[in-house]
């Protein structure tokens, strides 16, 4: 085996470290959940989820070191979600 | 080498798998934000009926479950086995948790009259129909998935025991994990959007 070996991972330590973030975003989810914003509620739970969603994407799911082929595939997919919600959305709302 | 190429192989299937997951919920989560913007008040009125407790305790369980089998893929390439173990069985036991906690959670809803097509849905406001409607169809697929990812988990710990998965051959324990973060993932927006909207 060469040096380029396919072993690449996070210590238990960086891990944990993750999960501490996750917890405490949920409990800041949960704290804005209870102050009246309107609207802007949903958008902050909105972006407090990207933000944890990104966490466990880069980490747990080890996005942080795949190669271009699975970064650009998956921002790929981002893409075309967000066609379908926008224009589900134009569609809605012109109607 | 070749080896080498072969898993990585078997992740990239993987991952075009899990881009088909993502757009199956993603339909879901456009026809509940179409909705909700539709009825917002009583989206709110749906939101009320959940229990928080529920809907936290989820969260944290999910998240620790993940953190362990992301452990245990790290412990199976440190050649760490009773560790990696360790993790799956963790993960395994929150799943089974969390399941309880649906099932206790849909119990209460049921007994209060509110599953699809009950009398109380469909002489209500529409919108509440239309949230317990998304509800039971989004958190009932999901559970689908806790149970295929707590299968697919099993079969990884018997594969580590049985030293079918080793340091250097640990694609399907990689595979399960991914597929058992993505359940985690979804759930991330499904607990705010059910059960924190105010």
């Amino acid at each position: 085996m060469k040096d380029k070996s396919p072993l690449h991972f996070f210590e238990y330590k960086t891990l944990f470290n993750v999960l501490l973030v996750l917890l405490v975003l949920t409990g800041i989810t949960v704290g804005a959940s209870f102050v009246d914003l309107g609207s802007l509620n949903v958008w902050i739970a909105l972006i407090i989820a990207s933000i944890k969603a990104s966490f466990v994407l880069l980490f747990f799911m080890h996005m942080k070191y795949e190669g271009r082929v699975l970064v650009f595939s998956f921002l790929g997919t981002i893409f075309f979600l967000g066609i379908m919600i926008s224009f589900t959305f134009w569609d809605v709302a012109f109607r | 080498m070749s080896s080498q190429t072969d898993e990585s192989g078997k992740k990239l299937g993987m991952w075009l798998f899990l881009y088909t997951e993502i757009i199956l919920f993603g339909g879901l989560f456009v026809l509940y934000a179409v909705y909700f913007a539709r009825y917002t008040g009583d989206f709110i009125e749906g939101g009320k009926e959940l229990n928080r407790l529920f809907g936290i305790v989820n969260t944290v369980i999910l998240l620790i479950s993940s953190f362990s089998v992301a452990a245990s893929i790290t412990a199976i390439q440190k050649k760490e086995k009773t560790r990696a173990l360790a993790g799956l069985i963790s993960a395994l036991l929150c799943g089974l948790i969390f399941l309880v906690n649906k099932y206790i959670e849909w119990g209460h809803k049921i007994d209060h009259g509110i599953f699809p097509n009950s009398e109380k849905l469909i002489e209500g406001p529409p919108g509440q129909n239309i949230f317990f409607g998304l509800y039971y169809v989004i958190t009932g697929l999901h559970g689908i998935h806790i149970i295929i990812g707590m299968t697919l988990l099993f079969i990884s710990l018997v594969f580590v025991q049985t030293k079918t998965v080793t340091h250097t051959r640990f694609a399907f324990l990689e595979n399960s994990g991914l597929y058992w973060h993505l359940v985690d993932l979804i759930w991330i927006f499904i607990f705010p959007l059910f059960y924190l909207i105010i």
